[in-house]
Formats: structure tokens, C-alpha cells, sequence
């Protein structure tokens, strides 16, 4: 079955229909709000195979759906669906996922309260991440951009009665609008230099050669070409999102949310949608290629960027001592691999590490909500222990994930995405240094992998919540082992010798057996550097597992100073509060003293003469104008009182004096007659 | 003496005893009744003139007259009715202790 484009939509219409119809269901109606969420991703995953069926029917074109949305002026605004290999891959892998976790979630989140409404933020996240990937106008994809940014608040906030979740999903949000921010005033410039933000439109789309060329030819302030102006400032978005430095430090915190949240939006889904906008983009980003002379490429500046995260996730993982920390820095390390990969021109790498890392760092999240959630909500990983013979499934699927993530040799898939990122980075012609860093992060990786598996399943419990722990139920375990499959399998179809997916989101067919060796050098040596990591992780934390969860890391122990650097993330945070936080509450000070003592004086001058004023006019007006009406009004009462006390209410009186009236009256009138 | 002044002084006669007895009475019937007296003394006048009048024009002191009672009718209708509304409300018709509409 192949999904047609013009049938596109429905995709990400599934799940938002199920999140309006959620919205509005009772709290105590939770298997209806789960079955309705989990068969609507059911559902736009079959969909979704038939769309990535259609695509790689017709691989190397880019087929569209446009439509106009409204009209202002003489334009007209038009949005469009795009469907063509990267859409497809990324819609299976994302309704795969979501499914799983969906499903997951059912037996994680079993007696929580508001269970009704998780599912109903998960469909809108899935909608909004579903509507992103289909999208073929900037501003569809910055909708949905935007719907995945605050489903992602509302769900790092979901225990909001915690003010640490509250916080993080505060800082996530605001950190990711910084980016955002960037990402508009891109979008902005665009329009107004190509008047489309349609991405292919039969050779007039912002990605097709005519208007790249265009762009590139322009020079804007500081000999930059258009392109890349505004390439960087879509790019600003991208390092929001997908949490690259220096806008990593939300995502570390966003694990205040529930453990499948982190494991679909934070580590597999949202955050690597940075990683696709850039891979979606990147004809307008590699357009100032051509362009001599340039002061600096869009791409340098991603490579540096994703260098640099790359590098510092990977320190930083090494000194977490929360078990989804130690993921989460992880996920900024392996996103900074991603965006590394673009940087250095191979974005099919980028999008091959994207769908094996989603897979298995899905399942690593995974893995750790099933030992959190056995282990009373403990996820100090000093606290853990012992749980290898307790979770025999939790720790088989985590040893599958940790292996993928480290980039165990040949059978797992982490090792083929990233060995064909370090192979691109080994090709760039501007520098050697982010193959150097991404070398390093491999060792680090291997490294604090090892130390986390150590230090949560080997050894003995170290305490009673980890001594207690016991295997979760299927609807928890059946995910993680259709994930670990996944985390093996996923990496047969990118292997140097067979780049089928490679060649496909290139619209190429795949060739067998192409420049095995040309890599081997470079094999050798990152295999060295994974087993060099892995040792002496094992050799750190495996050999002799900690028996006291009070006891300092063996790294502390040797080298505090460095150890409270990297526990604290380098100080990342430390930083930002040191100046931007700094600077913000002293703006606040400042508007406040203005508020409080310049306006609010001059605002109580200005009342206190109107008060003086009015006062003065009362005066006046009870002594002169009040006076006055009173003594008139006081001369009528009394006038008035006189004459009605002729009234006496004797007919008698009033016939008598009628009587009298006329015949004085007569005598006058005969009086005055004879005259 | 011509028909016309004993006419006058007859109706004049009448409008006297009628004021006195309106003045004189306490009872708010007698009362009426004398100012009942009173119009007809005023229709008597009407008929005189236009019967012993010069150029008396056809028959418009007989229609002055039969207005006259007509209005006459009325007020005593709606006196009388009066009179029974105060007798009910107070037990009496003495117009003395009838004051209570008064300023």
C-alpha cells in the first residue's frame, strides 16, 4: 500500500484528533484515553510504512502537496506536504516510537492520577512532531515546531506539583524560545528575500536551484552571502531544540518529567528535530559553498557548534550521578555527533545516526524508567545496584542500548552511524578539529556507559529500594525488546559495505560493496578508542563495584576539582546565572526601583493634587452654590407650609369663602359697571 | 313689574335659600341639595332670558338648560355616591369631621 502526498496530512492528523477528542474525556476514563491515543499512532504508523513505500518508490523526487492558506493582499500564503525519502523514514521511525512508548507508558504512569491527560499531551506532541516532518512550507514546520515545543512543557511539567519540574519545564521553554526566536526572525527574512516559504514548488520552492542561487549571490552586512544569514538564524532554532551548546542546558533538567516523556521527546523524537530541520534545509545551508570568498559557511559554524556539544556532553556524562542525567548529557553528546555530521556536509549520516540513536536511546530511557519505576522512583545510580539478576530483561535490552550507544563494534547500530559520521568529519577539507573531538567523545562515551551500566546493575543492592526491585510488567519489557531488536538491526542498512539507507535519502539506489577500506584506518582507531573507554570504565566502577552509596567516585577521589567541574556541567549553568540571570534581575531591580519610586511618585504627586483639587471644590461648593439652594429652598418649605395651612379640609369654609368671593365680586363688578 | 325681573327675583330667591342651605346644613345630603337649588336657580336665569329677552335666537336657552341638568344629574350622582362612600368609611355625614383632605 502506498500513502499518497495528498493524503499526507492525515498522519498528523490522527493523533491531533485524538488529542482534541482526549482533551475533553473525564479523568476516571483512562483505558479509553490510552487506547485512543495508542490506536491513533497504531494508526498513523501504518500509515506512515505507506508513505515511506510511496516515497522510496520514487526516491529521488520530492513530492509535494501545496495549498493555499489564506490570502493578504496580492499574496497569498501557501503551505504544502512533502514526501520523499527523509519524511518517510523520519515518519515511521517517529509513530514507531511513540507507539512503543505509548504503550509503555500505560504500565509506567498505571496509578497516576492524571493519567487521562498524559496521554492527551502525548497525541499532541506526536501531532506536532508528526506535522514538522510532513511539512513543505517553513512555517507549517515551524507550527508543528512549535506545537512539539509546549506539548514538551506541558510534559516536563506533568508533575507540576514538583517545583523542580515545574522550573525545568519553565527553562525549557524559555531556553528553547531564545532559539526559536532566531529561528523566526530566519523564517522572516526568508519570506521577505524569496517571497515563498514553500520548500520545493515545481523550481520556485526556497530549496530548488533557482532561488538558492539567488540568495547566495546576494552579500548582506559583514560580506555574508543571504543564505547565510539566514541559514544561521534558522540554525539558532535547531540549537535550541536539539539542545546544542550553548543552549544545551535545558535538557538535562527536563528530566523532571515523567521517564517516558524523556525517552520519546528528549533523547529520540523532539530533540533531533533540529538535527532534521537542518537536514531538510540543507541546500540553503551548503548554497554559500559555491560562494568565494565567503567570511565564514553556515556549515563551519554548524560543524563548531556540534563539535563543541559533542565534546562537552560526553565530559560532562562522565560525573552525573542521576541515572537520566548521565542520559541526558548523552543525548546532547550524540546530538552534537548529529549535527557535526551536517556541519561536515554528510547529512544522510546526521539522519542515519538520528534513526539508530532514537532507537536505542529510546531504549536506554526505557530501560531506566522500568528500573525506576522498580526501584520506588530512585534514580540516584550510587543508590542502584545489584539489578542485573533482578531485571533480567531491563538489564539484557539496557547491555543491547549501552552497547549501541558506545559503539560496540560491527553488531550494533550506533557503531555504523557514528563510524560514518567520524568517516565525513575525517573528509572535511576546513579542519581536523571535529574528528578530533568526535574521537574523544567516543572514548568518553564508551566510558560513561560502561560506569552507568556498572554502577546500576553490577555489584550488590545498596539499598532497600534497589534491593526490592523487581521485573515490570510486559507492557513495559515488550518495548524494550522490539527497541533492542531495533538498536541491532537498524544498523545493517547504513553499513559502509551496503549505504542502502544512505543512498536512498540521497535517491540513489544502493551499490554493494563500495570503498570498504577507505575507512579502515580511521575503523581501527575508533574501535581502539571504544575498548580504551570501555576498560577503563570497567576497570573504574566493574571490577570492584561500590559497596557504600555514600562513598566518593573513584574519579572524585582522584581529582575532585575536575570532578565538581564536570558534575556541574562546566559550569554552564553556573554562567548563565552569573550573567544572564544576573543581568535580567538587574534589569528588574532597576524597573522596579523606576516603577516603584520615579513613576509611582510622579503618579502620587499627580493624585495628591487631584485630591487637593477636589477638596478645594468641595469647599467651595457646600459654602457658596450649596448654601444658596438651601436658603432658597428652605424660604419654599416654609412658604409653602404657610399657604397650606389654608387648607383646612372643611368644606364648610371653602363654600363660605367662595360665597363671600362672588358676591364681592358682583358688587365690584356692579360697582365698577356704572361707571 | 315685567315677567322678566319677577323671573329674576324668583331664581334669585331660590339661588339664596340654596346658599344658605348649603352653608347652613352639617349633613353632606342637605348640603347637596342646596346646591342643586342653587343650578336650577342659574337654569331659571338661562330659560328668563331667553324667554323674555330681546332677539332670543331658537330654542338655545333650553339647550343651555338641559345641559345644565344634565350636569347637574352627573354631579349628584357622583355626590351622592360620595356621600355613601363616607358614610360606609366613618359611620356619619357631618361635614364638620369630614376634614381629613387638608394641607
Amino acid at each position: 500500500m502506498h500513502l499518497s502526498v495528498a493524503h499526507l496530512w492525515l498522519i498528523p492528523a490522527l493523533p491531533l484528533a485524538a488529542a482534541g477528542v482526549g482533551a475533553f474525556l473525564p479523568r476516571r476514563a483512562r483505558a479509553l484515553a490510552a487506547g485512543l491515543a495508542i490506536g491513533a499512532m497504531a494508526l498513523a504508523f501504518v500509515l506512515a510504512c505507506g508513505a515511506l513505500a510511496g516515497a522510496l518508490a520514487h526516491p529521488a523526487e520530492h513530492a509535494v502537496a501545496n495549498f493555499a492558506w489564506f490570502d493578504f493582499g496580492p499574496a497569498t500564503l501557501r503551505l504544502g506536504w512533502l514526501l520523499d525519502p527523509l519524511t518517510g523514514f523520519m515518519l515511521v521511525m517517529v509513530t514507531l516510537v511513540a507507539l512503543l512508548i505509548f504503550i509503555y507508558s500505560t504500565g509506567y504512569l498505571k496509578t497516576d492520577a492524571n493519567f487521562a491527560r498524559f496521554f492527551c499531551f502525548l497525541s499532541l506532541f506526536a501531532a506536532g512532531m508528526l506535522g514538522l516532518l510532513a511539512a513543505n512550507s517553513l512555517l507549517l514546520l515551524f507550527v508543528g515546531w512549535e506545537l512539539v515545543g509546549v506539548s514538551s512543557y506541558l510534559l516536563i511539567g506533568f508533575w507540576f506539583q514538583r517545583p523542580a519540574a515545574a522550573a525545568a519545564a519553565k527553562k525549557a521553554f524559555i531556553t528553547t524560545r531564545i532559539g526559536d526566536l532566531g529561528f523566526l526572525l530566519g523564517l522572516l527574512w526568508l519570506y521577505d528575500a524569496t517571497g515563498s516559504l514553500l520548500f520545493y514548488d515545481g523550481g520556485h520552492g526556497v530549496l530548488e536551484a533557482s532561488v538558492l542561487g539567488s540568495l547566495a549571490a546576494h552579500a548582506t552586512m559583514g560580506g555574508l552571502a543571504l543564505s547565510t544569514a539566514i541559514g544561521l538564524l534558522i540554525f539558532c532554532g535547531a540549537v535550541g531544540k536539539s539542545g546544542q551548546f550553548p543552549l544545551h542546558v535545558w535538557l538535562p533538567d527536563a528530566m523532571e518529567g515523567p521517564t517516558p516523556v524523556s525517552a520519546l521527546i528528549h533523547a529520540a523524537t523532539m530533540v533531533a528535530a533540529g538535527v532534521f530541520l537542518i537536514a531538510r534545509i540543507y541546500p540553503l545551508m551548503a548554497a554559500d559553498l559555491a560562494v568565494a570568498g565567503a567570511p565564514v559557511h553556515a556549515l563551519t559554524v554548524v560543524a563548531a557548534i556540534g563539535a563543541i556539544t559533542a565534546l562537552l556532553g560526553a565530559l560532562v556524562a562522565t560525573a552525573q550521578t542521576d541515572l537520566k542525567r548521565v542520559l541526558a548529557y548523552s543525548t546532547v553528546s550524540q546530538l552534537g555527533y548529529m549535527m557535526l555530521a551536517l556541519g561536515v556536509g554528510s547529512w544522510t549520516a546526521a539522519i542515519f545516526h538520528l534513526l539508530t540513536h532514537a532507537c536505542f536511546k529510546a531504549l536506554l530511557f526505557l530501560g531506566a524508567g522500568s528500573v525506576i519505576h522498580a526501584a520506588h522512583h530512585e534514580q540516584d545510580i550510587r543508590r542502584l545496584g545489584g539489578l542485573a539478576g533482578r531485571q533480567r530483561v531491563t538489564f539484557a535490552t539496557f547491555a543491547v542500548g549501552m552497547m549501541a550507544l558506545s559503539g560496540v563494534p560491527f553488531l550494533f547500530s550506533g557503531f555504523w552511524s557514528k563510524e560514518g559520521i567520524l568517516h565525513a568529519a575525517e573528509g572535511w577539507d576546513v579542519s581536523r578539529l571535529p574528528l578530533y573531538a568526535g574521537l574523544a567523545a567516543v572514548a568518553l562515551t564508551a566510558f560513561y556507559m560502561t560506569r552507568l551500566t556498572a554502577e546500576v546493575f553490577g555489584g550488590r543492592p545498596r539499598t532497600d529500594a534497589a534491593a526490592h526491585a523487581h521485573e515490570n510488567s510486559a507492557v513495559m519489557t515488550v518495548p524494550l525488546v522490539i527497541l533492542a531488536i531495533g538498536a541491532v538491526v537498524l544498523g545493517f542498512w547504513g553499513t559502509p559495505a551496503w549505504p542502502w539507507l544512505q543512498s536512498r535519502l540521497r535517491g540513489e539506489s544502493a551499490v554493494l560493496g563500495v570503498s570498504w577500506w577507505d575507512g579502515a584506518a580511521l575503523m581501527a582507531l575508533s574501535v581502539g578508542l571504544v575498548a580504551l573507554g570501555g576498560v577503563a570504565g570497567w576497570a573504574l566502577y566493574g571490577r570492584k563495584a561500590r559497596t557504600d552509596c555514600r562513598a566518593p567516585d573513584p574519579v572524585e577521589a582522584a581529582a575532585p576539582r575536575v570532578y565538581a567541574a564536570l558534575a556541574s556541567g562546566l559550569g554552564c549553568d553556573a554562567f548563565y546565572a552569573a550573567t544572564f540571570l544576573r543581568l535580567n534581575r538587574l534589569a528588574a531591580a532597576a524597573a522596579d526601583f523606576l516603577e516603584r519610586w520615579v513613576w509611582g511618585g510622579a503618579i502620587w504627586v499627580v493624585a495628591g493634587l487631584g485630591r487637593w483639587v477636589g477638596r478645594a471644590d468641595r469647599r467651595a461648593d457646600e459654602a457658596g452654590l450649596n448654601a444658596g439652594f438651601n436658603a432658597a429652598s428652605a424660604g419654599l418649605r416654609s412658604a409653602g407650609r404657610r399657604y397650606s395651612r389654608a387648607q383646612t379640609g372643611d368644606a364648610h369654609g371653602y363654600l363660605r369663602a367662595m360665597a363671600i368671593a362672588f358676591a364681592v365680586l358682583a358688587l365690584l363688578g356692579i360697582l365698577g359697571g356704572s361707571h | 313689574m315685567n315677567p322678566l325681573t319677577i323671573c329674576l327675583l324668583f331664581s334669585g330667591a331660590l339661588f339664596a335659600v340654596g346658599l344658605v342651605g348649603a352653608l347652613a346644613r352639617s349633613n353632606a345630603i342637605l348640603v347637596l341639595l342646596g346646591i342643586e337649588l342653587m343650578l336650577n336657580a342659574a337654569n331659571l336665569n338661562l330659560i328668563a332670558f331667553w324667554r323674555f329677552g330681546p332677539a332670543a335666537a331658537p330654542a338655545t336657552g333650553v339647550i343651555f338648560a338641559i345641559f345644565g341638568i344634565a350636569v347637574a344629574a352627573a354631579e349628584a350622582a357622583v355626590g351622592l355616591a360620595l356621600a355613601i362612600a363616607i358614610h360606609r368609611h366613618r359611620g356619619s355625614l357631618r361635614l364638620e369631621e369630614a376634614t381629613r383632605l387638608k394641607g
